[in-house]
């Protein structure tokens, strides 16, 4: 599914909209980023209450399909700026990260 | 490991100390310099992953110090050196979990102990040279022919 259609289905914000139309095919939750660099998959959608520069970082080396602060969390503005340089989508997620991840799952794997 | 292949390509890149505004931007720019020279992605992807973690080790535990990039025919090298604490125990600091990182640190979501693992999980080869109080020097090598396609990433569990 395109991330734009998940962004609208969950009521997602997008910080960057650097690549709707990229496929999500999985969802990583976690607020390790070497785990994350150990373990999620290109394409996947990453949850997290990290949003400091190198989440921009991790996701870009990873090819994740964007970054979702859950909880209504907000990154600065110099991580808003790095991820449009970098092209890594950026959104916003009102529910916490059980929530999140629970309804994104649902979503993907009906 | 290091046979007669030539060098395609160099590059040297310096590492601030603690400047964590700027970590991660070493590990970008390899990737960049390796994509704009054609390299297989598989193999940036894993140098950006090894990079990543060196360039990490460096910002969190030294003042800093410099990443070589080399590229030969064969292979991609990244040379890490530093003159920071050095590593009193490699064996134990390449163990999974093991991390000596400070709590504000951890808050940030390092210090899970899964740096050297990780570059040990995506780099064919993993030299870590350290003298306490005199620093440490880290060459890991990427295989650029590789016969199984899937190669690399993610071994490393904690």
């Amino acid at each position: 599914m395109k991330l734009a259609e998940v962004a609208e289905e969950l009521g997602f914000e997008f910080l960057v909209r650097a690549r709707p139309e990229v496929e999500v095919t999985d969802g990583y939750v976690s607020d390790l980023l070497s785990d994350v660099l150990a373990h999620a998959e290109p394409g996947e959608l990453w949850l997290t209450h990290q949003r400091h520069l190198n989440v921009v970082a991790v996701a870009k080396l990873r090819e994740l399909s964007g970054v979702v602060f859950v909880r209504g969390l907000r990154p600065g503005p110099e991580v808003v700026r790095k991820a449009r340089e970098e092209g890594v989508n950026l959104l916003v997620s009102p529910a916490e990260a059980f929530h999140t991840a629970g309804r994104l799952h649902k979503l993907l794997f009906p | 490991m290091s046979g007669p292949a030539p060098l395609q390509h160099r590059a040297v890149f310096l590492v601030v100390g603690l400047d964590l505004e700027r970590a991660g931007a070493v590990s970008t720019e390899v990737q960049r310099v390796l994509r704009r020279l054609g390299i297989e992605p598989e193999v940036v992807r894993r140098a950006g992953i090894v990079c990543f973690e060196g360039e990490m080790n460096m910002v969190l535990y030294t003042p800093g110090g410099r990443v070589i990039l080399l590229v030969y025919d064969d292979r991609v090298e990244l040379i890490f050196s530093d003159q920071g604490p050095g590593i009193p125990d490699v064996e134990l600091a390449r163990q999974p979990g093991y991390s000596t990182a400070p709590v504000w640190a951890r808050e940030m979501g390092f210090g899970a102990g899964m740096g050297l693992p990780n570059m040990e999980a995506n780099a064919d080869h993993l030299e870590i040279r350290s003298r306490p109080g005199e620093g440490t020097v880290i060459r890991a090598v990427i295989r650029r022919r590789r016969d199984e396609v899937s190669g690399g990433g993610g071994g490393a569990g904690v």
